[in-house]
């Protein structure tokens, strides 16, 4: 099996795995990280959500084999518990959870969203999180969260 | 379904009862539980102050992200006098927590928040400790104060709970005289306290059983048969020998494969060549309602006043038929645990709403001594009700059993959703008829309710699909005719609108007017498992009595909150309507309002007495489309004293939101194998792009109503509201859900 080099919030690991493994599971089970999570392994729901390259994709579905050197940022990544990232801190403030399962995609898809354009409608945002799924139904607080979070960029 | 005293434990006290009747004595402990090894009635089983003054509580009833973690922490905390950061709760543990029996049914607040439970041993560890101090002192505890964990006597002595019994056992019986602190002082309980959870949920931190990781740990799958009742042919070990350390288990029924990694276990679950016995067809599902009224079935009368049938006969009545359908539970995350099966031990990391239960039905499966048995709750993702939890921890255990070693088990997105215990399929039909007053002077209704199985407790792994396919048994309805209503009337699945008397005899237990009533259920043999998903049948019930309430009041043209009003006499649910309809403003005239909008109400005495709620719905009809637009709902909410206020909102929205996703868009589809509700395009749900309508949460907390569920009570209501409000818009009304485009065009045609 081959060795494969992974840039992780920050950090290189070196990981020995059949390529075609989803980048998921190496992200669990290889270098232990909680944030994202199997959901649904079809791309359908958003739980296994990491950034690559400013990008929101999803690790259920994507090779490990075919990340290259590319840096992987996980939901740990943005921030910790003492330290939230704003848009995580703009979450805590909001309450806008219930079994927080969902965090992964809604947070890092939100902020992939607002990277690229800081001034993002409400309707582009809702756009943007068009394949994120939330079963416990936060989504008023979720979208007070991220409207919290778009307006401390804007000011 | 048999809703066997789901919440009929309420009352039971903390006594010991144990119960010699019959070849499977089993000593009872409180809360409808087995007597375990933790004592109920000792203090240390539930309270412990450390020597830095940490308090440690434990508890039964355990989180899932209803909030439960905070509020029981806000309990002890202000109970205990000591800040919310001094408390360390553990909950769920069956190696240290009290048999509390199942987290669900909106009974977490009953049990531990008012004279019982986690609330009685808090008081009582507050009164011990203020007692001791007063003894140490010569003086009287009436004397003392305290705060922030610290005794003070006038004249300024003090002395914390460290010094009186830090690391010391209190060896003290529960003290049902113990009071709890009055609510008009309370300083944590009752405020909004952020939810525990959130920076470790918002910043990836959390553990979540899905990401439990044990030493040596291996990961597994199961490999579920192609349709219900199929049995196992064989199973060709040898097509996985390809994937580098594979082991496949079976075991009757039962085949699953472990492996080292993740993706070796997926692909040798996928590889794995097995042939299967065919199982009978599902009945069809585009006449299955009409299939399942004429199933034999067991049947209840719930209230019968003998002179309905005349009385409607005189009368004009008004007939209509309600249709429900399967739903899921549909996690987010497919469900997981870890169970690791060495040495003659057994411990098993699991989401389960009932630990203690599983623990049991684990010792079962696997024919092990109870006392060898742990199981440990952490949280999966949002359950709502019975989804793979149970089944995922059995599976998890027969597997590390089978391999020696940890298991990590997490079901495929299908393992998941083809195979849980769904919300049952109900069809209501109701018969009422209009006096000459305006009021409803005979009401008939009839409902068949679709069961298979139920929550496993402690003797029945068969009731989800693991216990089934190692051979054990599911519950199934006993065809009979009802008997006649006896005792008291027992409303706990909301069956009995709320505007009956609810007359057994001479006791009358509804909280309504119309004395010439009969309620009749038909519980009839489902094809597919069958089990609780938030509000079981009261979703279901309150769907068709609240709609059928609206065609009562539009049959005499009169106005539907003052037509409830007229048939009810509970002051809460009467407080909940007129505190819904004030918000929202009521009685404006309708020509305030755009073409095509329309607004419906509803409300609920949820179980009979556990909580309280009534919403007015404003929607938007496209009549070309037939797509409904809730744009608005304003709902009120009673749960007595309230613990925390923010996690209450929270709840209330959610469970507001997830009851319009039910009601327009959820619907189990099966052909004639089996369910093909697999997956998110197969099972919709609202995705965050949806606009969701906003929610407006009206709290109304009498002044000394003990606390009741919350978690279920509003989504009851979500769905009447809408199609009674979309009948206002368009004049049409919708008796099936989900209230689909096609329904809704079908209506309007």
């Amino acid at each position: 099996m081959p060795q494969l080099r992974l840039r992780v919030n920050g950090q290189s690991h070196t990981v020995t795995v059949d390529p075609e493994t989803p980048l998921l599971f190496v992200l669990n089970d290889n270098l232990g990280l909680r944030g994202p999570r199997f959901g649904c392994g079809l791309a359908q729901c958003g739980a296994c959500t990491v950034m690559m390259h400013g990008q929101a994709i999803r690790s259920c579905v994507k090779p490990v084999g075919s990340v290259g050197a590319d840096e992987i940022t996980t939901l740990e990544g943005l921030g910790s518990p003492d330290k939230p990232h704003p848009i995580q801190q703009a979450f805590i403030d909001e309450g806008a959870a219930q079994c927080g399962y969902c965090m992964s995609g809604v947070i890092l898809t939100a902020k992939a969203a607002l990277d690229a354009n800081p001034r993002a409608s409400d309707e582009q945002i809702r756009t943007a999180l068009g394949g994120v799924l939330c079963r416990c139904y936060a989504h008023n607080r979720i979208m007070k969260a991220i409207r919290r979070y778009a307006h401390s960029l804007a000011s | 379904m048999p809703t066997v005293s789901r919440r009929e434990f309420i009352g039971t006290g903390g006594a010991l009862i144990v119960s010699f009747g019959g070849f499977h004595a089993q000593a009872q402990g409180p809360f409808d539980t087995h007597a375990s090894h933790i004592d109920p009635n000792q203090l240390d089983s539930w309270v412990a102050v450390a020597g830095d003054g940490t308090v440690t509580a434990k508890t039964g009833k355990c989180d899932f992200g209803q909030g439960i973690y905070t509020a029981q922490t806000q309990l002890v905390a202000e109970e205990l006098c000591v800040p919310v950061a001094r408390v360390k709760l553990i909950q769920c543990d069956t190696d240290s927590t009290p048999d509390q029996g199942t987290t669900s049914g909106s009974q977490s607040s009953p049990t531990n928040f008012r004279t019982q439970g986690l609330a009685e041993a808090a008081a009582t560890a507050r009164e011990a400790l203020l007692e001791m101090a007063a003894r140490q002192w010569k003086i009287s505890p009436q004397q003392l104060t305290v705060a922030e964990g610290v005794i003070t006597a006038a004249g300024g002595r003090r002395i914390t709970y460290a010094q009186l019994i830090g690391g010391k056992q209190f060896h003290l019986m529960l003290s049902a005289t113990a009071k709890r602190r009055p609510r008009d002082q309370w300083k944590v309980l009752g405020k909004p306290v952020s939810s525990l959870d959130r920076k470790a949920l918002m910043t990836g931190q959390f553990e979540f059983v899905q990401s439990v990781k044990v030493p040596g740990m291996l990961h597994g799958r199961v490999v579920r048969p192609p349709q219900m009742g199929a049995t196992l042919a064989s199973v060709d070990k040898n097509s996985v020998s390809d994937i580098p350390g594979v082991q496949v288990v079976v075991r009757k029924d039962f085949v699953g494969v472990v492996a080292g990694t993740q993706h070796a276990a997926v692909l040798a679950a996928r590889q794995l060549a097995v042939k299967w016995k065919p199982g009978p067809d599902l009945p069809a599902q585009a006449d299955f309602y009409d299939y399942l009224q004429k199933q034999p079935s067991q049947d209840e009368l719930l209230v019968d006043s003998g002179n309905v049938e005349q009385t409607l006969v005189a009368g004009k009545p008004l007939r209509a038929k309600y249709f429900w359908p399967y739903q899921m539970h549909g996690s987010l995350g497919s469900s997981c645990a870890v169970a690791d099966v060495q040495n003659g031990k057994v411990t098993v990391w699991s989401p389960t709403q009932s630990v203690y239960p599983t623990r049991s039905c684990i010792a079962k499966i696997l024919g092990v001594p109870l006392e060898t048995v742990r199981v440990i709750f952490r949280r999966g993702a949002g359950c709502y009700g019975l989804n793979g939890a149970d089944a995922v921890s059995f599976d998890a255990a027969v597997l590390s059993h089978a391999v020696g070693k940890p298991v990590r088990l997490q079901f495929s997105r299908e393992d998941e959703m083809r195979w849980e215990n769904l919300g049952a399929a109900v069809v209501t039909e109701h018969r009422a008829a209009i006096g000459p007053d305006g009021t409803i002077i005979a009401w008939h209704r009839e409902n068949w309710e679709a069961a298979l199985g139920n929550r496993p407790g402690y003797e029945n792994p068969g009731n989800v699909i693991s216990g089934v396919l190692l051979g054990y048994e599911p519950q199934k309805p006993r065809p009979a005719p009802a008997k006649p209503p006896q005792g008291r009337l027992r409303n706990q699945s909301n069956t009995v609108p709320e505007y009956m008397a609810g007359c057994i005899g001479d006791t009358c237990g509804g909280g309504g007017t119309v004395h010439n009533e009969r309620v009749l259920t038909h519980q009839a043999l489902s094809p597919v498992f069958t089990g609780p998903l938030r509000s079981p049948l009261r979703i279901q019930n309150t769907f068709a009595n609240e709609c059928f309430m609206d065609e009562l009041a539009a049959s005499v043209k009169a106005d539907p909150v003052e037509f409830r009003l007229r048939h009810l006499k509970d002051p809460r649910v009467i407080a909940v309507l007129k505190a819904a309809a004030k918000a929202a403003n009521w009685g404006a005239p309708s020509s305030a309002r755009a073409n095509g909008t329309g607004r419906g109400v509803a409300c609920v005495n949820y179980e009979g007495g556990n909580g309280y709620a009534a919403m007015i719905a404003d929607v938007e009809v496209n009549r070309e489309t037939g797509e409904i637009r809730p744009q608005r709902f304003v709902v009120a909410i009673d749960c007595g004293a309230v613990s925390n206020p923010d996690g209450l909102r929270n709840q209330t929205e959610g469970g507001v939101l997830q009851g319009m996703s039910r009601a327009l868009i959820e619907e189990v589809k099966w052909d004639s194998r089996h369910i093909t509700s697999t997956d998110w395009v197969s099972y919709p749900a609202l995705y965050l792009d949806y606009e969701m309508p906003e929610v407006e949460v009206v709290i109304v907390e009498p002044p000394d109503a003990p606390a009741t569920g919350a978690g279920e009570t509003a989504i009851t209501i979500v769905g009447p509201a809408i199609a009674n409000a979309v009948f206002d818009a368009t004049g049409a009304r919708l008796r099936q859900v989900p209230l689909t485009r096609e329904r809704v065009r079908a209506a309007l045609a």
